[in-house]
């Protein structure tokens, strides 16, 4: 087990496009709550604020032909694997162009067969359906290819989490399990979630290799991130990923987070990655904080474009759905009863 | 011969055989070969396509749905039917519902050994495709006899819909066939399996042998009765048993799971709404008692319907 925390060592140029997706999806986020306060969002927001580090660094190291199933806070991660703003925002807004046609909203989305998986509501669940996308990868024959998954620390009390894990130990495959421990499960602190000393011990009991990580640091998070992807890859058997950070945001708008400890805010933990990241890369001379400020100015301005284009697509037609659940046309006339 | 058992493994060994897609994965069905035997002889044959699962149901089906996502047929057996509430979240919120939200079709294969025999008990004798008709985007088929058990799975195994595959246990070793069949009844008809005039008897499974025997009993009485033998219940095909209902008049249902809803009371739903005018009594139906299913023979012989209980259910509808 390897401890990877702190180090950091990611070219500039890695750094500074791992970072202006974090900005594109701050940025982003903060439409989808003004949106959600303004009422054009029905159902929930859950944003990711302060775990862009971590799953930016997750995207930024997956390729074309890997499998990644994000979970709720992995706006960042989505974005460096391909998603954008405009099928984000019709998801989030309902429109019937988006990829979910109105179907499923939200965090709920993906193009399955660009191996971008589409998360059920359900913890944990992601785990074995990636291992499974591995093992049929395998059966062609093709290596070198991971699959990637997100969870947090309530998803690891889960029986998928441990079922997922166990499989694809067992069958050796390339998963990278990455956990955000983000310090509360909706309300529920991690002393009412877990009795082992730290997640990372976790790793050792299903026999895979574990990575800790500072989730408020993109540095040792690209870098942590590239070693477990890059070990996967090269035939090293599932990898854990454990990076410590606090969600800074409630588990959805509609939840103020009163419950969060104050001392966590006021915390290393509590640190915003976004923040940190524009100081070190003030710090090293990369950027001044105009240039980011202008960076911002122009995510901003995209993303309301986008959102005004958005707003007046049409919305699904009940009378127009297709209302079946089955694919095969040689059921279709028979369900149609 | 052939028994029911041997149909399933053929299909199995068919489908490996003519599609690469397709793949096996579950609980000691590799070198032991199952713990019914469905799977014996298979892991030598197609090395490395017969896989044997941590006791994980969720992650079984989980990663069933994983490879049918990337493309691949994955036929996956839980031990008993009653372990699949271990897998259940994966196969309803997950199999069932991936195509209508991602256009992403989901083409896997959960065999169910399901229904009871002496001695099984509460958790290693339920039947559970109510439970799984219930969920939009689930095919479920109950085939009841060799040459539907071996055609049906081939079937299951083609469509490109999450297919649960309830195959009974008790039918296992009991029921014998010449040769499998060569031509296939469409998916989603049902059968008519005894031609009768006077009441007509819909059912599916293990149950349609126990209504056979049931009606050769009435017809020492002067009764012909129809049986119908569901095959899929999930599509349902509501217009054969429509069809029987306006010949005679009658209709009882009879299934093996639990009385409450389920597949007989959809049918019965289905036949009042549809064709009330065709009837000329009451629609009655017979299940399984509204206990968990006893252990002991006397008592799991007298929860779930019989023959003799067919029989006396018939003779009262008959006389209304």
């Amino acid at each position: 087990m390897s401890s990877d925390r702190g180090k950091e060592t990611a070219t500039r140029t890695e750094y500074l496009k791992a970072y202006r997706v974090m900005l594109t999806a701050r940025v982003l986020e903060e439409k989808l709550s003004s949106l959600y306060r303004a009422g054009h969002i029905k159902g929930g927001v859950f944003l990711g604020r302060g775990q862009e580090a971590l799953s930016v660094s997750v995207g930024i190291n997956l390729r074309k032909g890997d499998i990644y199933a994000p979970l709720i806070r992995d706006q960042a991660g989505r974005m460096a694997f391909g998603d954008t703003a405009l099928d984000t925002l019709r998801t989030y807004l309902g429109s019937q162009l988006g990829s979910m046609r109105g179907r499923d909203g939200n965090i709920h989305r993906g193009r399955p067969r660009e191996g971008y998986y589409a998360m059920i509501s359900h913890l944990g669940a992601m785990i074995p359906v990636v291992t499974g996308a591995l093992m049929a990868r395998r059966f062609r024959g093709e290596s070198g290819v991971v699959g990637a998954t997100c969870i947090g620390d309530g998803g690891t009390s889960t029986g998928a989490f441990h079922e997922g894990l166990n499989a694809a130990a067992v069958e050796k495959l390339p998963l990278v399990m990455v956990v955000a421990n983000n310090q509360y499960a909706y309300s529920t602190p991690n002393d009412r979630q877990y009795a082992c000393a730290d997640l990372l011990d976790k790793a050792i009991g299903y026999g895979v290799a574990g990575h800790e990580v500072d989730g408020t640091d993109l540095g040792a998070c690209l870098e942590v991130l590239g070693k477990a992807v890059a070990a996967a890859r090269s035939g090293g058997g599932p990898q854990l990923v454990v990076g410590r950070l606090l969600r800074l945001v409630g588990h959805g708008e509609h939840d103020d987070a009163s419950y969060v400890d104050p001392a966590l805010k006021a915390a290393h933990v509590g640190r915003d990655c976004l923040k940190v990241a524009e100081e070190f890369i003030v710090a090293s001379g990369w950027a001044t904080p105009e240039e980011i400020g202008s960076w911002r100015v122009e995510a901003k301005s995209e993303i309301d474009v986008t959102a005004a284009k958005v707003l007046r697509e049409p919305a699904p037609d009940p009378n127009e759905e297709e209302w079946t659940a089955v694919s095969d046309t040689r059921l279709q006339d028979n369900f149609a009863a | 011969m052939i028994t029911y058992l041997d149909a399933i493994r053929s299909a199995m060994d068919e489908a490996l055989g003519r599609d690469p897609r397709v793949f096996l994965y579950g609980q000691d069905i590799g070198a032991f070969g199952g713990a019914f035997k469905a799977t014996k002889g298979l892991a030598t044959k197609y090395p490395g396509r017969v896989m044997d699962a941590p006791l994980s149901e969720d992650a079984i089906v989980g990663i069933a749905i994983g490879a049918a996502i990337e493309g691949m047929r994955p036929i996956v057996e839980m031990q008993f039917a009653d372990f699949s509430t271990c897998g259940f979240n994966q196969i309803v919120n997950h199999a069932a519902t991936l195509f209508y939200r991602t256009e992403v079709p989901c083409p896997i294969v959960v065999r169910l050994p399901s229904g009871g025999g002496p001695g099984g008990g509460p958790f290693h004798s339920q039947s559970m495709e109510g439970l799984y008709a219930q969920y939009p985007g689930l095919v479920v088929m109950t085939p009841g006899t060799v040459e539907d058990a071996y055609s049906m799975l081939l079937d299951a195994v083609t469509l490109d819909d999450p297919v649960i595959f309830c195959e009974h246990k008790f039918l296992y070793n009991h029921l014998r066939a010449e040769e499998l069949p060569k031509e296939t009844t469409p998916i989603g008809k049902a059968r008519i399996v005894r031609h009768g005039r006077d009441v007509t008897v819909a059912t599916y499974s293990a149950m349609v042998h126990e209504s056979l025997a049931a009606a050769d009993e009435l017809r020492e009485d002067g009764y012909q009765v129809e049986v119908v033998d569901l095959r899929t219940v999930k599509p349902l095909d509501t217009d054969t048993v429509l069809a029987s209902v306006a010949r005679t008049g009658r209709l009882l249902c009879v299934s093996e799971s639990f009385p409450w809803g389920g597949v007989s009371a959809e049918v019965i739903a289905r036949v009042t709404s549809e064709g009330f005018g065709l009837l000329d009594a009451p629609p009655q139906r017979l299940s399984a008692k509204d206990t968990p299913v006893p252990y002991h023979p006397n008592l799991w012989s007298s929860h779930r319907p019989t023959a003799n209980a067919i029989a006396s259910a018939l003779r009262r509808l008959l006389e209304m």
